[in-house]
Parts: C-alpha cells; structure tokens; sequence
C-alpha cells in the first residue's frame, strides 16, 4: 500500500487555491453587486464559475495527481449534459414563443 | 488493492503515465482504476449526483427560459437589510464563503490525515462539519424568510410561479447533501481520533469522505452562478 501513491501536497498548494476560490467569488458577487446585464453578466458569471469548479476539482479533490484513466472516467461523461442543455434551450425557446401565442397579447 | 499494488511492483514494466497509461490502464487485464477501490466507488457515486444536479439545473433553466412572466430578481429577493440598508444578496455570499472556507478545512484536514497526526485531522474535520452546519442554518433561515414573504412551490408575489419550486427543490436537494455530509464527516472524524484507522493504516478514508465534501461545495458553485446570480 505505502508505494501506491497518497495524495501528499505541500499545504501551500491548499491555502493558493483556498485564496483563489475567495477572489474569485468576490468577483462573481461583484458582477451582481454593480448591476452588470446581458451578455457581459452571463459570459462573467460562467467564466467564474467554471475556473472555480476546475480549482476546486483538480486541486482540493486532486483530480489533476490521478492517472488519465480514472480522469477520463470521470470528467467526460458529464459532457453528456451539453446535449441535454442544448435540447432543453431548444424546448424552452420553443414552448415560450408557443406560450406567447396563446396566452400572450 | 495491497495484491494489486504487489503485481505492479512484480511485474517488469511500470505504470506508464499519460495517454500510453490510459491505454494500458484501459485494456489490460488489470484492475483498471489504479486508487482504492472506496475511492473509485466515490468518484463514480459523484459522477452519478453530477447527472441529478445537471438534471435539476437543466430542467429549472428550461422553465426560466420558457416563463412568459419576469423572473423575481434574485438579487431583490435574497437581500437583507443590515443597519438600515439593503445589501443585494449578501446571505448567498455570507454562505459562499462559508462552504469555500469549509472545502479548505478539509483539504488540510486529508493532508494531516495521510502524516498521521490524527488530533489536527479530526479537530480540521469537525470545523469543517461546523461551517457546513452553519451552512445549513443559513439556509433554514433563508427558507423561513421566504416562506414569510409567502414564497410556495407553486406561486409565489414576486413574479413567475415556477420559482418557488425551483428554489425549494435544488437547494432543498443540496442542503441535504450538507446534511449529510456533516453526520458522515462527524463521524470519520470520531473514529480517526479513535486510532480506528491506525490500526490498518488506511487514511484514503478521510480523502474519500473529502471527495464528497468538495462535491457538495462544487455544486454550490453552480447552484451560485446559475440559480442566484444569473
């Protein structure tokens, strides 16, 4: 078991990434506290979102130490949710101009 | 996993890394995920709730979409009032930093866990339960606020009736991960402190309950971005 590897990372590595997730979500509250709209807003509030989930998965729970087999495993099968996301914005667009038709005016 | 890591050592050749390795991980007849076999069963128990949550996420961003009435404003709705003025969403971002604060107790608390200094674990464990305790008393504030302002699953005074039972059914479903994840870290903290896993030396236990304590805060992530400040 000993020379199977455990996770043992420097502590400085956990406090970067700690001060990180900090900044980063100061940032995204600010997007809303200083009332950013439309593309601006949306295109920051994913960007932040996806560099703290990528912090929070590849360090904290060490994805990026594991071997590609495990990584592969588990990082693309969630892609899978694009397609459902893409069908979905399909559908909403589609029952909101039905919904428009018949309820609206 | 000790006779697995064995024949790797046995055998000639070892690991190769990157892609060759995936490949060698993949199709040879080998135990395929080179971790401790609770660790993968995590991984894949995550993957799985990634699917709930995506599934959940998804289904509230169709019906936002496809709502001819305004969305309430997030930010109005989970504003509070302190000292005269209204702060937009502060209690969201209160409880933010709160989970990020508890992922990194317990980033520590697994890298005391694998030096073996078991007091310094438990106690960064049992903080990080207590933040994700706080966690979930926000959030039963936050519920019984909403409730007041007459916030139901099916309609609610500030705009499109499909707010409420979006609200109530994602955080409902992640305030209870937290929940969980409270009693089950509570309770690996206990038994390290016992000295349970000195015996085998066997710390993946607190990694594995680590892993889904990240989880809970990468959902939060989303459930942040997505559901409050979009």
């Amino acid at each position: 078991m000993e020379h199977a590897q455990t996770q043992q990372h420097p502590i400085s590595v956990y406090f970067t990434v700690w001060g990180l997730l900090f900044v980063l979500s100061t940032l995204s509250y600010l997007v809303d506290y200083l009332h950013l709209h439309g593309y601006l807003r949306w295109s920051l509030i994913l960007v932040f979102m996806l560099m703290k989930a990528g912090l929070i998965v590849a360090v904290f729970m060490h994805m990026r130490w594991e071997r590609l087999a495990l990584m592969y495993a588990i990082l693309t099968p969630p892609l899978c949710l694009l397609v459902l996301i893409t069908l979905m914005a399909i559908e909403g667009d589609y029952t909101f101009i039905t919904r428009g038709l018949f309820f609206g005016q | 996993m000790t006779q697995h890591a064995e024949t790797n050592t046995a055998g000639a050749l070892a690991p190769s890394s990157g892609l060759r390795g995936l490949v060698a991980d993949w199709s040879s007849d080998v135990q395929a995920f080179q971790v401790p076999w609770g660790k993968a069963m995590m991984w894949i128990f995550l993957l799985s709730d990634t699917f709930i949550f995506g599934s959940f996420l998804t289904g509230y961003m169709t019906v936002r979409m496809s709502t001819t009435v305004p969305w309430p404003n997030p930010s109005e709705v989970f504003a509070l009032t302190i000292g005269g003025t209204e702060i937009p969403l502060i209690l969201i971002a209160i409880m933010t930093f709160i989970l990020i604060s508890s992922s990194g107790t317990m980033a520590m608390a697994v890298n005391f866990a694998y030096r073996r200094d078991r007091v310094k674990t438990t106690a960064l464990m049992l903080a990080t339960a207590a933040f994700g305790a706080t966690f979930v008393g926000m959030q039963a504030f936050e519920w019984t606020k909403l409730i007041i302002e007459g916030v139901r699953p099916w309609g609610n005074p500030m705009g499109a009736a499909q707010f409420g039972s979006c609200f109530f059914m994602i955080t409902g479903f992640h305030g209870l991960h937290v929940t969980v994840g409270v009693i089950y870290l509570s309770i690996v903290a206990l038994r390290v402190l016992r000295g349970r896993y000195e015996r085998t030396g066997n710390y993946h236990i607190v990694e594995i309950a680590g892993l889904y304590w990240h989880f809970v805060d990468l959902v939060w992530v989303f459930i942040f971005a997505l559901f409050y400040l979009w």
